[in-house]
């Protein structure tokens, strides 16, 4: 395999590139064992947080001492410029496909999407077939995965329009690294990501339900200390200064939302949800939910609360659907897609299918419906066998699978052992829509494979997190 | 012909609820098959119930109680005028697109077995294969009351060839989206012909989407298509869309349901003896 691009020499000529000069200097500088220490020290105050949320269980703990890695991954000013505008276009283009799928469908007609494929797809909801949510707004948090290949080669390798998660790490991370590095910090123009609740707060407000008032009740609904991500959800209610609330906390009367208060019933405007469609509302979707709050999805419907993410985005981060971003960017914006998506085959086409089976040890081949990197073939480290056992799913149903290169990540420096060494990364940066308008947090999350050579992110898989740097200039 | 339908459905809770959350598809709508000349719903407790409609274009009343109870009894009568249509309805505005009924559910996935059986029925027009579709049903599927529950699905049911009139329409129905016609699941009332006005349970059966011709219901418990013996009341991708009452109690505990349904003819009227005495 080629060099994979280095974020920070560039490719491989040895020039550190603007953006990481300071931080290569002050690295040149610092005492050996300066940056083992501190990440010593990192660890240790993660794991004394870690104590006070493991008394909900194991996968608490274990969750949240993901590996961090204390050399930050810094993006410039002019970079995250065109990222920036990127992810607006695209976050705008997903809200006015929802808006269409579930109004006219004129993207269907106009043979931009293939029908059955939305009206089939599991995460197209028709319950909310004509249904408009405050605003026109679908997506009001976004999780857009990013990876890089070049100078200039920023793909999407997946829009998270669901629930998408981690941005406590983002900002757990960054202040970490204030506390740890505070003489870094005075030599960059760091922009701050310490603004995303802000952001989420005025978002969330805005996107309230007409007649909810000056001061809209804003909630976070989790599932349960059980969640793998609940301690996000407790994190973000807190910085939110709003009550985390589970199904049972809340109820519905009158078409209404209310929470049970120690001072009795208190009517609820928004719900910032961490639970899936399927729980949602046990008298609409999954019966057996216990979840949810039976009857929320009739308050819904009857426009009394806000709902974030909305129901039935899921539609839009499907991995089939994906592979007709570009199109659908280019018919809602009239643009040609800022950022890339990667090249992909659907495999339900007949020529594509044949052109995957010709290269299936060179390719990733992923399940439509998998997620969390289930159903999934990575050729080049696949055994012979694995790749034949594959071929022979992916002929019985092709409709299933849709096919990608294997991309080279781009690299970053990552601390291993006492020296640095390149550590293949991606980016999630988070975006917010509102009535409002769309506005991007300056940063994001950077997930770091700390095995070397290994392309896979996932916290399951070796994966840790890195601080991710927006520069001013 | 006139109908008219009385159905009652009690909940008895083993200790007084609190509060009781419902959502009730328990209202029929006209279209040309049928005019819906009366209807109401009555609660024999306190309740607030808002109306609205939903995607698959039927009437919900949401319902609320307003104090506790331990026992809540929902009581719908009205006379609906049909015609016979030979199983065609026309007139329904329809939200979703006919393509939205070849989704899976839970309960109408077809396993092996059922697409084999789906694949085993000659081919035809559309409206004639489901037509054979149906017969094949009818013939292999026997109705028998306690074979299944209301969680059984269409596979589940096919697998031991019994069932109620739930299990024939989610059989028809997983057997007719694998053949790619779209089909959905109709909850209503039968006129029954034997003259049993009072009846256990509410009927079901399926509509297919034939081009050119629309939806055509095909009762495949009974083996024949809708005549004017049958009132529509809700539609869903399966038996849980389309069901009757959906909803919860909090604090009544486990509790027990009762159906009281009495579906006759009206006797003619005055007016028509007096026009036939003219003619």
């Amino acid at each position: 395999m080629t060099r994979a691009f280095d974020e920070m020499n560039g490719g491989g000529s040895g020039a550190i590139r603007d953006s990481y000069k300071t931080l290569a200097a002050w690295l040149e500088n610092a005492p050996p064992d300066l940056l083992q220490a501190r990440s010593r020290q990192a660890e240790l105050f993660f794991r004394r947080m870690g104590v006070t949320f493991a008394v909900y269980g194991d996968e608490e703990s274990n969750e949240r001492l993901i590996p961090f890695d204390v050399v930050p991954r810094i993006i410039g000013a002019d970079e995250w410029g065109g990222l920036e505008k990127g992810l607006k276009q695209r976050v705008t283009a997903i809200n006015a496909f929802l808006k269409d799928i579930y109004g006219p469908q004129d993207c269907i007609r106009a043979g931009i999407v293939p029908a059955d494929l939305i009206l089939t797809n599991p995460h197209y909801r028709p319950e909310m077939q004509g249904r408009r949510p405050p605003g026109d707004v679908w997506c009001h948090i976004s999780g857009v995965d990013l990876v890089r290949t070049g100078e200039d080669g920023f793909y999407v390798l997946e829009d998270n329009v669901r629930t998408p998660s981690g941005v406590s790490y983002m900002l757990e991370n960054r202040e970490m690294m204030m506390r740890l590095f505070p003489d870094l910090f005075a030599e960059h123009a760091v922009r701050p990501v310490e603004i995303y609740t802000d952001m989420l707060l005025r978002s969330l407000q805005a996107s309230a339900p007409s007649g909810a008032g000056e001061d809209p009740t804003i909630v976070v609904l989790t599932p349960g200390p059980f969640n793998s991500a609940y301690y996000e959800h407790s994190f973000l209610a807190d910085k939110l200064g709003v009550e985390l609330v589970e199904g049972g906390d809340l109820f519905v009367n009158d078409d209404t939302v209310y929470m049970r208060t120690t001072e009795g019933p208190k009517r609820v405007d928004v719900i910032y949800r961490r639970i899936d469609d399927d729980f949602i509302d046990p008298l609409t979707f999954m019966p057996d939910s216990a979840v949810g709050a039976p009857g929320l999805m009739s308050a819904y419907f009857a426009g009394r609360v806000t709902l974030a993410n909305a129901v039935g985005t899921g539609v839009a981060d499907d991995k089939a659907v994906y592979t007709y971003m570009p199109e659908i960017i280019r018919f809602f914006t009239g643009e040609d897609a800022i950022l890339k998506n990667v090249p992909t085959w659907r495999c339900r086409e007949p020529e594509a299918l044949k052109e995957v089976l010709e290269k299936l040890p060179e390719l990733v081949v992923k399940e439509v419906g998998g997620s969390g990197g289930y159903g999934m073939l990575v050729g080049p480290t696949s055994t012979q066998a694995e790749i034949e056992a594959f071929r022979a799913k992916l002929i019985a149903d092709p409709d299933d699978f849709i096919a990608q290169p294997t991309l080279s990540l781009s690299t970053a420096p990552t601390l291993n052992g006492g020296a640095l060494s390149p550590r293949h990364v991606d980016l999630r940066p988070f975006v917010l829509s509102s009535p409002a308008g769309v506005r991007v947090a300056p940063g994001g999350l950077t997930r770091v494979a700390l095995k070397e050579g290994s392309l896979v992110v996932n916290s399951s898989q070796g994966g840790g997190t890195k601080d991710t740097w927006v520069l001013d200039v | 012909m006139r109908i008219r339908i009385d159905h009652s459905t009690r909940y008895a809770y083993a200790r007084p609820a609190r509060f009781i959350v419902q959502m009730l598809r328990l209202t029929p709508r006209s279209c040309e098959a049928q005019q819906v000349r009366e209807w109401r719903i009555e609660t024999d407790v306190d309740a607030r119930l808002r109306r609205s409609d939903d995607a698959f274009g039927n009437i919900v009343h949401s319902l609320y109680t307003e104090r506790p109870t331990d026992a809540l009894t929902i009581r719908v009568t009205g006379e609906v005028s049909t015609v016979d249509t030979g199983g065609v309805i026309r007139g329904q505005n329809e939200r979703l697109q006919p393509g939205v009924y070849l989704r899976d559910t839970r309960l109408t996935q077809a396993d092996a077995a059922l697409i084999d059986f789906a694949r085993s029925v000659p081919e035809g027009a559309a409206l004639e294969r489901m037509h054979r579709l149906m017969g094949a049903i009818h013939a292999g599927v026997a109705f028998e009351v306690g074979a299944t529950s209301a969680t059984h699905t269409a596979s589940e049911a096919f697998a031991i060839s019994r069932g109620v009139c739930q299990d024939h329409a989610q059989i028809f129905i997983a057997c007719a989206r694998t053949l790619g016609v779209p089909a959905r699941y109709v909850s209503g009332h039968l006129n029954r012909s034997d003259g049993r006005h009072d009846q256990d349970a509410a009927h079901a059966w399926a509509e297919a989407w034939i081009e050119d011709l629309g939806w055509v219901g095909f009762d495949a418990a009974n083996g024949i298509c809708p005549t004017e013996n049958y009132v529509r009341i809700a539609v869903g991708l399966d038996s849980l869309g389309a069901t009757p009452i959906r909803g919860t109690s909090y604090g009544g505990g486990v509790g027990s349901l009762t159906v009281a349904l009495h579906v006759r003819p009206v006797q003619q009227g005055r007016q028509q003896h007096q026009s036939r005495g003219w003619s």
